[in-house]
C-alpha cells in the first residue's frame, strides 16, 4: 500500500498545482527583494506595453504592473490564508461542540449557522466591509465571517459519525472526561475532510478578496490583484494587459489550490480515488 | 467423479503491485462434480472469495486479474470468454448467493419483481408463465404466503427470508453451478441452520452443483461432500468431507477444526455466591418519535430483567440479534440509561449517577467491545490506547503508568515493539488483545465482554477465548459475557442466561443448561449449534423463521408464535419464572 505522501506527491495534477502555488508563495515572500519599489510609485509613462523596459508594462498612471503583481500576491495570499485559518478555527469549534453535545446545544448552534448560510455570502461581505470600513484586518474578518458555516457543517457531520464509533464508547467506559474525549478521540479523526474543505476555502477566500478589492472595498494602500483589475477595467480595449495579467494570476492560483485540494482528497480517501 | 461441471486448473490471480503479496490465488486447481457440494474453507485473506469472483468474471479489474490457468465450465474457458457471453452465463449457468442478502437485493423493488427480472432477462417466457414460475420458486424455498411475499420490499422481510429470496433468484434458471459465498455468516444461528437445510434440500432436488465458500468447519460438516482448505491463496488440503474432518492431514486444517467450539462444557469452577453485581427489574425502552403521520414506535429492548453475578462467576447472556442482550449490558456498564430498575455494584447503586459520579466506579467495571476494528482509535498508538484508562483515572505518575502498560501488554501476549504500532498495523486477533489489555489495565473486578470474538477469524477466536479464560482465573475476574453462539459460551461461562425479546427466559449453570435445557427456545438454540462431526446432517431446529417485531411483542408467552410445542394457554397468559435446580425458566410447559 502506498503511503499518504506517495499518493499525494505522485499525482501529476498535484505536482502542477504545487509548482504554481509554491512559486506564488515564493514571490509573495520575496516581494521586497524582487521589486523593492513601492508598487504605487509612478515609474514611467502610462500604458507602456509589456515586453519593454518594464516586463509587464505600466498602468494608466504609469505604475509598474510587475511590482503590482508581486506585491499583490503577498496581500491576496496573506488575507486569504488568515481568513481561512480564522474560519476553520471558529467553524471547527462550533461544529465539534454542536455534533458532540447534540440536543439543544446542537439546535441553537446549527440554526445560527444556517442563519449565516442563508445570507448571500458576497453581499454579506460587502455589508460587513461597509460597516467596518475597509482595512486588511476587516477584510480578514469579513471573509471569515462569511466562510465558516461550511466548515461547521463538515465538522459536525464527521463528529456525529465518529462519536458513535466504539472507540469513543471505550473512552467513556475508561472514564475519560467529555472535553478530553472530544479533543483526543473525536477531533483527530475528523481531520481528513477538514483539511480538504479548508484547502478549498483558501481558493474561495482569494476570489472574495479579489472581488471586494475590485469594487474598491479592499485594503487601502495595499496593492492586490482584485484592485489591479478594478483599476484597469475601464481601459480594457486599449490596455488589455492591465486586466488580463492579474486576472490570469487569480485564475491560475485558484486552479492550483483546487488541484491540490482534490489531490489531498484523493490521497486521504484512497478508496474513492480508485472509482 | 467422472464428469466435473467446473474444473479450475492452475488458476493464478495477481494483486496490484502495491499490495502486501503478489497473488491472491496461486496455481489453484479444483474440480466440482455433478450434484456435488464442494466447500472451500479458509480464513479471511485466504483468497477463497477472490476465487469465487474469478469464476464469475467479477474480479475488480484492472488491478486484480487472473494471470494464469483455466476455469472450464461445460467445455468453455471462462477466463477467455467475451464479456457478453460471460454476462449470459452469469445467472444462467452459474448463479451466486451472496453473504449479505440485504445488499444483494434492490431495496426499492418488490422482491417478486426482482426474481421475475432474472427470468425476463434470460428466458422468453410469457409474463403469465413468468409469474407462475416465481410463485413456484417461492414455494421451493419454503416462503410462506407466496402471494403476499412477492409484493414485499426487502426491508419488510427478515434476514432469513431475504436469503431465501436470493436463493430463489439463484435457482430461477436451473443453473449448473451455484456459488454461495458465506451465505449464512450474516444470519442468526437458528436461521443459519434452516438456510443450510434449504440449500442441501434444493441441491438434491434440482441436481445442481454447489461451490460453498465458508470460514466455518461447523458449516462444512453439515453440508459438504468434498472440502478444499485454502490458505494464502493455495489449497493446503482437499478430500471428501468425511476424510478431512475425521483425519485432517495438514496442521492448518487440524488447527481450524480444533478451533470450532464443540458442545463439551469446560469451565467448571463456579463462583462463590456473594453477588458482586445485582440487576433488579431493569427496563429500557427506546421510543422513536412519529413523524409524517406515522405513529411513534416504542421498543422494549429490556423488559424487567433481574440477575445476579457472583464474585468470580462468569455469566453468559445468550440470544439472537434483537433479544436485548447488548442493551442490557450497555445499561449495566452505564453507556445507556435504563428507564426503570437498578444496578448495584458491590452493594452500591450505580444507576442514576451522572457520568462524572460514575467515573470512580469505572475502575471496578470495564468492557471489551465486539469489533476490535472499531473499538481502537485508529490514530493512537497501542501503548497510548492501553494507557488511556489509567490516564483518565489519573492516579499514577508517568513512569508507573508506562510500567503497568508494559506489563499488561506482555500479559495479553503482545511485544513491547507492538506497543509502538498503530492499530491498522495489527491483525484482528492482536487488536482484540489490545482491547483486552485496555479493559484490564485498571485491574477491574468485572469485565463485560460484548461478543468479543464474533468479528474474528475462527482460529483466532479460540486463542482469544483461551486468553480470556486464563485471565479470569489469574486475575480473579468476574465476566458478563455476551454472545449469540452457545458453543462459544460454554468455553467461558459458569452460568448461562438465555434472552428472548428482552426477557431472560431460562437461566442455569452451564453444564446443567447444556445437559437438560427446559425452555423450547434454549433447545432450539442448542440444536442450531454446528459441530465439526461429519454425518450428523443439518439440524432441524423447528422454529418459525423470524423473531417477531420487538415493538409488537406477542401476548401471553412471547415465544409462543415460534414455539414448536405451544399450547392454547401460551397465547393468553405470560408464564412466571419457575425454579429449576440452579436457576429459573419461564415456560408453562417446563414448570
Amino acid at each position: 500500500m502506498k503511503t499518504f505522501w506517495q499518493r499525494f506527491l505522485l499525482n501529476p495534477r498535484v505536482i502542477v498545482g504545487l509548482v504554481w502555488l509554491a512559486s506564488v508563495v515564493l514571490v509573495a515572500v520575496l516581494a521586497d527583494v524582487l521589486t523593492p519599489r513601492d508598487p504605487f510609485a509612478i515609474v514611467g509613462a502610462p500604458f507602456a506595453r509589456p515586453g519593454g523596459a518594464l516586463w509587464l508594462g505600466t498602468d494608466s498612471l504609469g505604475r509598474d504592473v510587475l511590482a503590482g503583481l508581486v506585491h499583490g500576491a503577498r496581500t491576496t495570499l496573506l488575507i486569504a490564508v488568515l481568513s481561512t485559518l480564522a474560519a476553520v478555527a471558529f467553524g471547527t469549534l462550533v461544529g465539534a461542540v454542536a455534533g458532540y453535545y447534540g440536543g439543544v446545544v446542537d439546535d441553537i448552534l446549527m440554526r445560527t449557522t444556517e442563519f449565516f448560510q442563508t445570507i448571500p455570502s458576497f453581499l454579506f461581505a460587502i455589508v460587513l466591509i461597509a460597516i467596518l470600513s475597509p482595512s486588511a484586518m476587516n477584510l480578514v474578518i469579513a471573509i471569515s465571517v462569511v466562510s465558516w458555516p461550511p466548515i461547521t457543517r463538515v465538522v459536525r457531520a464527521e463528529v456525529l459519525s465518529v462519536k458513535s464509533r466504539e472507540f469513543v464508547q471505550a473512552a467513556v467506559v475508561a472514564g475519560q472526561r467529555d472535553h478530553a474525549i472530544l479533543v483526543t478521540q473525536v477531533l483527530p479523526n475528523t481531520l481528513s475532510p477538514l483539511i480538504v474543505t479548508g484547502s478549498l476555502l483558501v481558493a474561495t477566500a482569494i476570489l472574495i478578496e479579489s472581488a471586494l478589492s475590485f469594487l474598491g472595498l479592499g485594503a487601502p494602500n495595499q496593492m492586490s490583484w482584485g484592485f489591479m483589475i478594478g483599476a484597469g477595467r475601464s481601459f480594457l480595449r486599449d490596455a488589455w494587459w492591465l486586466v488580463t495579467i492579474p486576472g490570469v494570476a487569480i485564475l491560475l492560483t485558484v486552479l492550483s489550490i483546487n488541484l491540490i485540494g482534490e489531490g489531498l482528497n484523493d490521497a486521504l480517501n484512497p478508496r474513492l480515488a480508485d472509482l | 467423479m467422472s464428469d466435473p461441471v467446473l474444473t479450475i486448473d492452475g488458476l493464478t490471480v495477481s494483486l496490484p503491485p502495491w499490495s502486501d503479496r503478489k497473488h491472491a490465488v496461486s496455481n489453484l486447481s479444483l474440480a466440482i462434480g455433478k450434484q456435488e457440494i464442494v466447500c472451500v474453507v479458509g480464513e479471511s485473506g485466504s483468497g477463497k472469495s477472490i476465487m469465487g469472483k474469478a469464476i464469475l468474471g467479477l474480479l475488480p479489474k484492472p488491478h486484480v486479474r487472473a494471470t494464469g490457468g483455466r476455469i472450464m465450465l461445460e467445455g468453455r474457458d471462462l477466463l477467455q470468454l467475451p464479456d457478453e457471453d460471460m454476462r449470459r452465463l452469469r445467472g444462467g449457468r452459474i448463479a451466486m448467493i451472496f453473504q449479505e442478502p440485504m445488499t444483494a437485493l434492490n431495496p426499492l423493488m418488490k422482491v417478486g419483481r426482482q426474481v421475475e427480472e432474472v427470468l425476463e432477462f434470460h428466458t422468453d417466457l410469457k409474463p403469465s408463465a413468468r409469474r407462475a414460475r416465481v410463485l413456484q420458486l417461492m414455494a421451493d424455498v419454503h416462503l410462506p404466503d407466496a402471494e403476499r411475499m412477492v409484493n414485499s420490499y426487502p426491508h419488510q422481510l427478515s434476514g432469513g427470508q431475504r436469503q431465501r429470496i436470493v436463493i430463489a433468484m439463484a435457482l430461477a434458471l436451473e443453473p449448473a453451478l451455484i456459488i454461495a459465498d458465506e451465505p449464512t455468516t450474516a444470519l442468526d444461528v437458528t436461521t443459519q441452520a434452516q438456510i443450510l437445510h434449504l440449500i442441501r434440500e434444493l441441491q438434491r432436488a434440482h441436481g445442481t452443483s454447489v461451490l460453498f465458500i465458508t470460514h466455518d468447519f461447523g458449516v462444512v460438516a453439515e453440508i459438504a461432500d468434498r472440502v478444499a482448505v485454502m490458505r494464502h491463496g493455495e489449497v493446503v488440503e482437499a478430500g471428501t468431507a468425511d476424510a478431512v474432518l475425521r483425519s485432517p492431514q495438514a496442521d492448518y486444517t487440524k488447527a481450524l477444526i480444533a478451533a470450532v467450539p464443540g458442545l463439551r462444557p469446560r469451565v467448571k469452577d463456579a463462583g462463590t455466591q456473594m453477588p458482586l453485581l445485582v440487576v433488579r427489574d431493569l427496563e429500557k425502552t427506546y421510543v422513536s418519535s412519529g413523524s409524517f403521520g406515522r405513529a411513534s414506535r416504542s421498543v422494549k429492548a429490556v423488559d424487567k430483567v433481574s440477575l445476579q453475578l457472583g464474585r468470580q462467576a462468569s455469566l453468559a447472556l445468550v440470544g439472537e440479534s434483537g433479544s436485548g442482550k447488548s442493551t442490557l449490558a450497555r445499561c449495566i456498564i452505564g453507556l445507556e440509561t435504563p428507564n426503570a430498575g437498578e444496578v448495584l455494584l458491590d452493594g452500591e447503586r450505580i444507576t442514576g449517577l451522572s457520568r462524572e459520579q460514575l467515573r470512580p466506579h469505572r475502575r471496578q467495571m470495564q468492557m471489551v467491545f465486539q469489533d476490535p476494528f472499531a473499538s481502537l482509535n485508529p490514530r493512537h498508538r497501542v501503548r497510548d490506547i492501553v494507557a488511556l484508562p489509567l490516564r483518565a483515572q489519573g492516579r499514577l505518575d508517568r513512569a508507573e503508568m508506562a510500567k503497568r502498560v508494559a506489563e499488561m501488554l506482555e500479559r495479553v501476549g503482545l511485544s513491547a515493539e507492538q506497543g509502538g504500532r498503530l492499530p491498522s498495523e495489527l491483525s484482528g486477533g492482536q487488536r482484540q488483545r489490545v482491547a483486552i489489555a485496555r479493559a484490564l489495565v485498571l485491574r477491574p473486578r468485572i469485565v463485560v465482554c460484548d461478543e468479543p470474538t464474533s468479528a474474528l477469524d475462527v482460529s483466532v477466536q479460540a486463542q482469544i477465548l483461551n486468553l480470556l479464560a486464563e485471565l479470569r482465573r489469574e486475575l480473579q475476574l468476574t465476566y458478563l459475557f455476551i454472545s449469540h453462539n452457545l458453543a462459544v459460551v460454554e468455553h467461558v461461562a459458569t452460568e448461562v442466561a438465555v434472552m428472548y425479546l428482552g426477557r431472560i427466559v431460562e437461566q442455569a449453570r452451564t453444564a446443567e443448561l447444556f445437559r437438560a435445557p427446559r425452555h423450547p427456545y434454549t433447545k432450539a438454540l442448542l440444536a442450531s449449534v454446528l459441530t465439526p462431526e461429519p454425518g450428523l446432517g443439518v439440524p432441524d431446529v423447528g422454529l418459525g423463521d423470524a423473531m417477531p417485531d420487538p415493538a409488537n411483542v406477542p401476548p401471553g408467552c412471547r415465544f409462543h408464535p415460534r414455539c414448536p410445542v405451544a399450547v392454547a394457554q401460551c397465547g393468553s397468559a405470560a408464564p412466571a419464572p419457575s425454579p429449576r435446580p440452579s436457576g429459573t425458566v419461564e415456560c408453562h410447559l417446563a414448570a
